[in-house]
């Protein structure tokens, strides 16, 4: 397929203009200094940069025409009403709802978390109350993976978004959710969760991203996940975009000794889904679980871009990304394991599975190793299948219907994913999302 | 009263043509075995009866009380009153034996009836106290890290939760212990009532020592080449396959 060579094609900055900057930065005046100046230098690094080319082995696979940045604005708040918020039916230690880019709705946490020292409310508050914090771990990873240039637009454009600080040795019974909402047409979002665990905290947060209406929305979102000595941190992403909307998000993972950190990423919505994570593995001990489902319809194109860095001896990091691919959609699978001269001992997988349901669709996985040290156990694997015949009649030969069969066996396949929340309420909400996108209600 | 009657069953595996001309008629209420060397076409007999897609049958018919089975795909076969009891029961990871046996039962419910949910645990676990099956089990993926006893005893639990008319029980016996055979032998006791045939296959006469047929029939290269009692059994384990190849095939 010909990508556009000429830059006339789309311009590099699409509608993200100047003067829509300065609209959205005269809206911030009133955070500090030092992050106003961040802004503006992501902005000159935004419009410096150009958007991704053929060449560019980062993006190697992707649909480049799909990435156009025109045709998005800053939208206008919207109430609760007007989104049409759904509960997700488990229970929670508190709720942030934001909608383009403000918040709209919250629960706060119990008295008794704020005053264990537990913090869990927006960003902008965060920045004016615990600015040194969120200085020190706000965007502090680089991105590395291919994205600098939306992550650039992120950082410029970031209004709001959920800040969690877990004191040491406080341990959540119940996760946290954050709501992160696209509506009205042509919406551009920026969702941004910081996630700070101090040495031994234990917490799951999770982050809802949807549209509240089938508009072709923009969502362009990072995280920070950051876990101190022996924390444990559990972070599910469910992103359930409309259809027609493009998505950039890049998630950075900060794992310090003994620290445990699993994030499992459900990629269900989107026209163009794109998705970058980034575990790093800074002192002994530390492990990075790194999670993701995908279910690929239609003609959606999901691209996933996962690097683990092991930058300590005797860490270790388990990479399990799977895609169910049907109708004639695309996926991408990047990733790669680096491992430091010093960090011996480093135990690492990764593993790219991706199960065919249908014959038109189009699976590509790029498994990299990358390793200077010289005892180490780094495995990785990309395989491709379809629904297993033999397990097919043995479900049918006890009465199952083949498309029923089928559907068993493609839950089947998502389970080893799912069965490592060890939180029952999430791995239900999560499996009945994945049932909507397989029997969308008429 | 249900009837199963094979007649003359041609079944081949792509080219090869494998049972070559089989009838037998099993009634409710009755146990019949098929003993046979390997390689004789017993199995292909079992999976192609049940419309496993690898296998063609090429001429003759299989009537489940006079309706043919043929035209049906597997899980209608099933849904009929059909149940295979696998030599090799498939491993699925990630599908739970709960959830399966739901998918089961809610499949041979009608349109918008649902499943009483109360009712199906009160009835799966009396099965499994049957089968000596531990409760942890329902939770656990199907055959996924099982031991050989352990997905022979599953196979049973289905069979008794989905009430077949008629059973194939293909080598049931194979990979068992004593103990195990045993319990599953103990399990198909059990279910034999006036409402289920049986129709097992076996290479050896062990498993007929704890389930005791009412027929016995000789396979070899794809037919049935002597049918008799349950003496037969004994006979043929005194004598041994060369007894079949010698004595009883037409030169």
């Amino acid at each position: 397929m010909s990508q556009p060579s000429s830059p006339l094609a789309t311009s590099a900055t699409g509608s993200f203009t100047p003067e829509l900057f300065a609209a959205h930065l005269a809206s911030v005046a009133h955070l500090p200094a030092w992050w106003l100046d961040r802004k503006r230098a992501a902005w000159d690094r935004f419009t410096a940069l150009p958007l991704p080319k053929r060449t560019d082995e980062s993006w190697r696979f992707a649909t480049l025409t799909g990435l156009k940045l025109d045709g998005y604005t800053l939208p206008p708040a919207v109430t609760p009403a007007e989104l049409g918020h759904a509960p997700i039916g488990i229970a929670t230690a508190g709720k942030l709802v934001f909608a383009n880019n403000r918040l709209v709705a919250a629960e706060p946490i119990s008295a008794e978390l704020a005053q264990q020292g537990v913090i869990f409310e927006t960003l902008q508050n965060a920045l004016l109350k615990h600015g040194d914090l969120v200085k020190a771990h706000l965007l502090a990873q680089p991105p590395k993976q291919g994205s600098e240039k939306f992550s650039a637009l992120h950082t410029a454009l970031l209004a709001d978004g959920a800040f969690v600080y877990l004191p040491k040795g406080v341990e959540l019974a119940l996760p946290l959710a954050v709501f992160h909402y696209a509506a009205g047409p042509g919406a551009a979002v920026f969702p941004h969760t910081l996630v700070i665990a101090e040495e031994g905290a234990k917490a799951t947060v999770v982050d809802f991203f949807r549209s509240a209406d089938a508009g072709a929305h923009f969502a362009c979102g990072r995280n920070d996940l950051y876990a101190s000595h022996s924390a444990q941190l559990t972070y599910v992403a469910a992103q359930t975009w409309s259809r027609e909307s493009l998505s950039f998000q890049s998630n950075s993972t900060v794992a310090r000794r003994d620290a445990r950190v699993l994030a499992l990423n459900l990629h269900l919505g989107g026209r163009q889904s794109r998705h970058e994570s980034h575990s790093q593995l800074q002192a002994p001990g530390a492990h990075s679980e790194m999670l993701a489902l995908t279910v690929a319809h239609g003609t959606q194109e999901f691209d996933q871009r996962t690097l683990q860095i092991h930058q300590a001896p005797h860490t270790s990091s388990n990479l399990l990304y799977k895609n169910a691919l049907l109708a004639s959609a695309k996926t991408i699978f990047s990733g790669l394991i680096v491992v430091d001269p010093d960090a011996q001992k480093t135990d690492a997988y990764q593993s790219n599975r991706n199960l065919m349901l249908s014959d038109d669709a189009e699976a590509n996985s790029l498994p990299g190793l990358e390793i200077q040290a010289n005892d180490v156990r780094c495995t990785h694997g990309a395989t491709s299948s379809r629904i297993d015949a033999e397990q097919e009649f043995y479900l049918q030969a006890r009465g199952i219907p083949k498309a029923d069969a089928d559907e068993l066996l493609t839950f089947g396949f998502f389970e080893e994913v799912l069965s490592k929340l060890d939180h029952a309420p999430l791995h239900d909400a999560l499996i009945d999302l994945i049932k909507i996108k397989f029997n969308p209600p008429v | 009263m249900s009837q199963l009657e094979i007649k003359d069953l041609h079944v081949s595996i792509g080219d090869k043509s494998i049972v070559k001309g089989l009838s037998l008629t099993v009634r409710s209420g009755e146990v019949h075995a098929i003993m046979g060397p390997n390689g004789t076409g017993k199995s292909t007999l079992a999976k192609a009866i049940a419309g496993h897609p690898s296998y063609t049958i090429t001429s003759g018919d299989v009537l489940l009380d006079g309706k043919s089975v043929l035209p049906m795909q597997p899980d209608e076969r099933a849904r009929a009153g059909l149940f295979l009891a696998f030599q090799y029961p498939s491993e699925i990871p990630g599908v739970s034996i709960a959830n399966f046996l739901r998918a089961a039962i809610q499949a041979r419910l009608g349109e918008g009836e649902e499943l009483d949910a109360t009712g199906y645990y009160k009835r799966l676990y009396s099965k499994m106290d049957l089968l000596q099956i531990d409760r942890k089990f329902t939770s656990r993926a199907i055959n996924d890290g099982f031991s050989g006893g352990e997905k022979k005893r599953c196979e049973i639990l289905q069979m008794a939760m989905l009430e077949p008319k008629f059973a194939l029980m293909d080598e049931t016996d194979s990979g068992l212990d004593i103990d195990a055979l045993r319990i599953v032998a103990d399990g198909v006791n059990a279910l034999r009532s006036t409402n289920l045939g049986v129709l097992m296959i076996t290479h050896y006469q062990r498993l007929l020592g704890y389930i005791v047929p009412d027929h016995v029939h000789v396979m070899w290269d794809g037919r049935i080449v002597k049918s008799g009692d349950k003496s037969l059994a004994l006979e043929l384990e005194a004598k041994g396959y060369d007894w079949v190849k010698n004595e009883l095939i037409p030169a």
